[in-house]
Formats: structure tokens, sequence, C-alpha cells
């Protein structure tokens, strides 16, 4: 249980520092040590598969290109520090729609967690995501859709990056 | 807290050791290069410091400890501190799952058997792949936080090299996991015990000769070594991402180097060549076997490092995803379905 509350508060406290700090590569930084919590919450759950799975496609993967796009850009400090006096809802279009949203959000978070609470989490067929075989069985038949789905979604996703990164080639 | 029993004990003990061992595979790996180096271009290489020049690591390491500490006034202080920290612990950390024996008493000294390996982990894999694709961060950060151009070119290449490597990376070890239908490195391991026609051992390099090939290449690469070291090549960066590190934080980086060579080299022996199975020596003392085996591995990276030139840079995307993903991927499938065809 203590390590339960030392992850757990390691990626709500690492989360919250990746919008409260303005330099984006430490946002970046701070977010792989938030999924690094998470993985070891998973670990905890007797998930060792979906701990390292976290790992190599969030923190090793994504998160690398995420780095990739904030050094190329080399943008080390937002520029806002005229926009810091005005009222979040006042400040230019972009930002004004990102506070939108972020009211959303949290809305939705209050009603979320208000709703959760009283259920049971060992209702959960724990066991059959503890090995990989039996991940890999259960994702392809009882959730053979959703993976078809889901690898569709990936590969649409792919082609749109191909043609967007071509367009730009033509340009030149 | 748990009891103190003498299994504990051995394995906290076995612990330190590897990571002992560990550090001193770096000290030897850097005499091993200077000299291998010297004698493939008809030199006679540190020969000075202690009995034929075995000393001279030693050397190094008082030199580089003694040297001053540089920071570049604009570099930013917590991540230049902090890359070469990501290094090494992710090359320390990798070695972790790597089994390197069978399981011993240690001629009798514990009462039950203990494996030679400082955790057992059924992802072991994965784990090091996980790892593997962690240690990016300390070459990018490195290149960054310098506020350096050569450093952040270095560290800009590292990355994409990494990246485009990785998934070959993968590949090659997925094609290993297949036959062998487990996860963890102690089963792929014993999967290779005994023999063909009483000759040839069941080596998966016999099965998976491509895949050997790619994984070693895509680890060479990994581990940004020639004739796959962009990330530091000297003609055209300085130094890379390490130009302007100095001391102890400069030997960290090549400390981190030379240690994932070693566990390249040893996950290289574990998953493709029979790990401790060998002919001659009985099973307890089948680590000598692993040892055998890594130090011709390393010897090769060496070997490889003063032979080939290096690649240019635009060669090695080509090649890296118009060559080898594609290879890796066939060779994936085809073990796939001869799997599925012999087993079924």
């Amino acid at each position: 249980m203590t390590l339960f509350y030392l992850f757990g508060a390691v990626a709500v406290v690492a989360s919250l520092l990746v919008i409260a700090q303005r330099n984006p590569i430490y946002s970046v930084l701070l977010l792989i040590a938030s999924f690094g919590a998470l993985s070891g919450l998973y670990v905890l759950l007797d998930a060792p598969f979906v701990a390292v799975t976290q790992i190599i496609v969030y923190a090793g993967a994504i998160m690398v290109l995420f780095l990739f796009v904030v050094m190329l850009l080399n943008a080390p400090h937002e520029e806002t520090e005229h926009d810091e006096k005005i009222h979040p809802l006042r400040r230019p279009g972009p930002m004004r729609f990102g506070a939108a949203l972020a009211a959303v959000l949290v809305v939705e978070l209050v009603w979320a967690l208000t709703r959760a609470g009283g259920s049971e989490p060992s209702a959960f067929p724990v066991a059959e995501f503890q090995t990989v075989r039996m991940i890999g069985k259960s994702l392809f038949t009882d959730y053979a859709f959703p993976f078809e789905v889901t690898s569709l979604l990936i590969i649409v996703a792919m082609v749109g990056a191909v043609v967007l990164a071509r367009r730009e080639a033509v340009k030149d | 807290m748990p009891a103190v029993t003498p299994l504990l004990v051995a394995q906290i003990v076995l612990t330190l050791f590897v990571f002992f061992m560990l550090l001193n595979s770096a000290a030897i790996m850097v005499y091993v290069e200077r000299k291998v180096a010297a004698l493939l271009q008809q030199r006679l290489g540190p020969y000075l410091v202690g009995p034929k020049g075995l000393l001279q690591p030693l050397a190094d390491v008082v030199k580089l400890m003694f040297k001053e500490e540089l920071r570049p006034k604009a570099a930013d202080a917590f991540l230049f501190a902090l890359a070469p920290i990501i290094s090494a612990t992710c090359a320390f950390a990798a070695f972790a799952v790597v089994p390197f024996g069978a399981s011993t008493t240690f001629f009798g000294l514990l009462r039950e058997p203990m494996k030679l390996q400082v955790a057992d982990v059924n992802v072991a894999v994965l784990v090091i792949f996980a790892i593997a694709s962690m240690s990016v961060y300390g070459i990018v950060l490195a290149g960054w936080s310098s506020n350096s151009k050569y450093s952040l070119l270095g560290g800009l290449r590292s990355s994409a090299q990494m990246i485009s490597y990785e998934l070959s990376y993968g590949m090659a070890l997925a094609s290993v996991l297949v036959i062998a239908s487990s996860l963890s490195l102690t089963d792929i391991v014993n999967h290779q015990n005994g023999y063909w026609f009483h000759v040839i051992p069941k080596w998966f390099i016999f099965v998976q000769p491509v895949g050997f090939l790619i994984y070693f290449t895509a680890g060479v690469a990994e581990t940004n070594r020639a004739p796959f070291d962009f990330p530091e090549a000297e003609q055209e960066l300085v130094a890379g991402y390490h130009t302007e590190y100095s001391s102890m934080s400069f030997a960290m980086f090549f400390l981190a180097e030379y240690i994932n060579m070693v566990t390249v080299s040893a996950v290289a022996t574990d998953l493709f060549l029979g790990g401790w199975h060998g002919p001659f020596l009985p099973e307890s003392l089948g680590w000598i076997w692993f040892l055998i085996k890594v130090g011709a591995l390393l010897f090769f990276y060496v070997w490889m490092r003063w032979t080939l030139p290096r690649y240019r840079y635009d060669q090695l995307m080509t090649f890296g995803w118009k060559i080898l993903l594609p290879v890796s991927v066939l060779n994936l499938l085809a073990t796939a379905a001869g799997v599925l065809y012999f087993n079924a």
C-alpha cells in the first residue's frame, strides 16, 4: 500500500507539474516520470506486461518524438509575458478555446469522480491479464473486432502522416 | 520485513557482484579496444602503465576523476547533470534481467539452488527492450542541455537513429520469442539445450541466422558504435552529444556505452548462442561458456569498428527503414509460419 501511494503521488504531482511550469522540455520529462509511476502501479496490479508496454510505447517511443519536436522547434520558454495579466477567457483566439476546453474537462472530472466510488475493483477478471499468453488469447478471440478496428485506425493515421509529410516536400 | 535468509544474502551479494563486474567490464573493454585497435593497425597500443599496459584503464579513471568539471554558461544545469546519470542508470538496469548461468548452489554453500541472475522477470525480453528505449533520453538530453550546436546535432541524430533501429531490434527479438514461445530469458536459454544429429548445438542462430544478423546490426546501431557511430562522428561533430562534457560526467557516458555493448552481447548470447550451454563443461560451470561467447561478440564489436568505415547519414536511414525493417518483418512472418507448420 505504501508503494501504491508513492507511485500515485508521483503520478499526480508530475502530471500537475507538466502544466504548471513553462519549459516545454521539462513538461515532456515530467510526463515521462508520470508514465513511469503509472507503470509502477500496473506492476502492483500484477500486470507486468501492461507495465512494460506502457514504458515501451509511451515513454520509449511517443515521448521521444515529443522531445524531438520540442528540441527542433527550440522554444525553451513560452512567450506569454503580456498575456499573463489578462483573464484566460479574454486572451486571443486559441487560448480562449483552450481555457473553455479546460473548463469542460474539470466539469467532466468532477462528474466522473462523484459517480465513481462504491464499486468493487476485484470484480474485474484480473487473472486474464497477467500473462502475455492470456492477453494474446483474449485479444484475438473475445476482443478481435475492437483490435482490428484499432489497427485500421492506426493505419489511417499513418497514411495521413505520410500524406502530410509528402505535401510539404512537394511545395519546396 | 522479510527474514534474512542465506538465499537473500546470496542474492544481495550477487547483485553487488554483477554491478562490480559491469564496472570492470567497461575498464577491460577500454583496454581491449585500444590493444586490438593497435594490433589491427600494426601499432603497440598502451604498454607503459603496468605489465603490457594492463593498468592503463586505471590510469585513465584517475585522470578523469582529477579533471575539472566544466559546464557551458548557457547550459541547462539540471538536465546537464541529469543526462549522464540517465545513460549510466539505464545501462546498469538493463543487465539486471539477463541470466548468465544455470541455477547453482555455489558448490554446496546454499541449501537450495539460486538463479545466476539479478531479477527473474517473466517478461525479461520486453524489460530489456523498454530500458533500451529509455536510454535514448540520456543522449538526447545531453545534446539539448549543452546548448551547443554540435551536441544538439549529435543528440538529434542519435534519437532518429535509435527510433529507426529499435523497430528492427524488436522484430528480431519477436522472431526468437515465437520459436521459444516464452518471454523469459531463462526459458529461452533452456530451449536451446541439446544437439541436432549429436553434432550441431540447438542454438537459435542456426534456426534464425537472419534474425541474428538483424539483431546484431540493430544492436550496434542502438549502442552507437562504428560503423553506426553518428551521434559522435568526430570528423563532423567534434565529439557529438558529449562535446561539452568533461571529467566524471564524460566518463559516465563512456561507461554507459561499454556496458550497453556488454548487455547487447549478453542478450545475443542468451537469445541466439545458447546462453550457458556448451560441450565439455558441466552445467554448473556454464557461466564459463557464457563469458567465452560474450567475449567473442565483444571482440567482434571492436574488430568491426576498426575495419569498417562510417556510413553516410542518409545511407544509415535508408538501410534501417528500407532494408533492415522489411527484412525483419518478413523474417518474423516466415518464422511464425514455420512454427505454425511444424508445431501444429
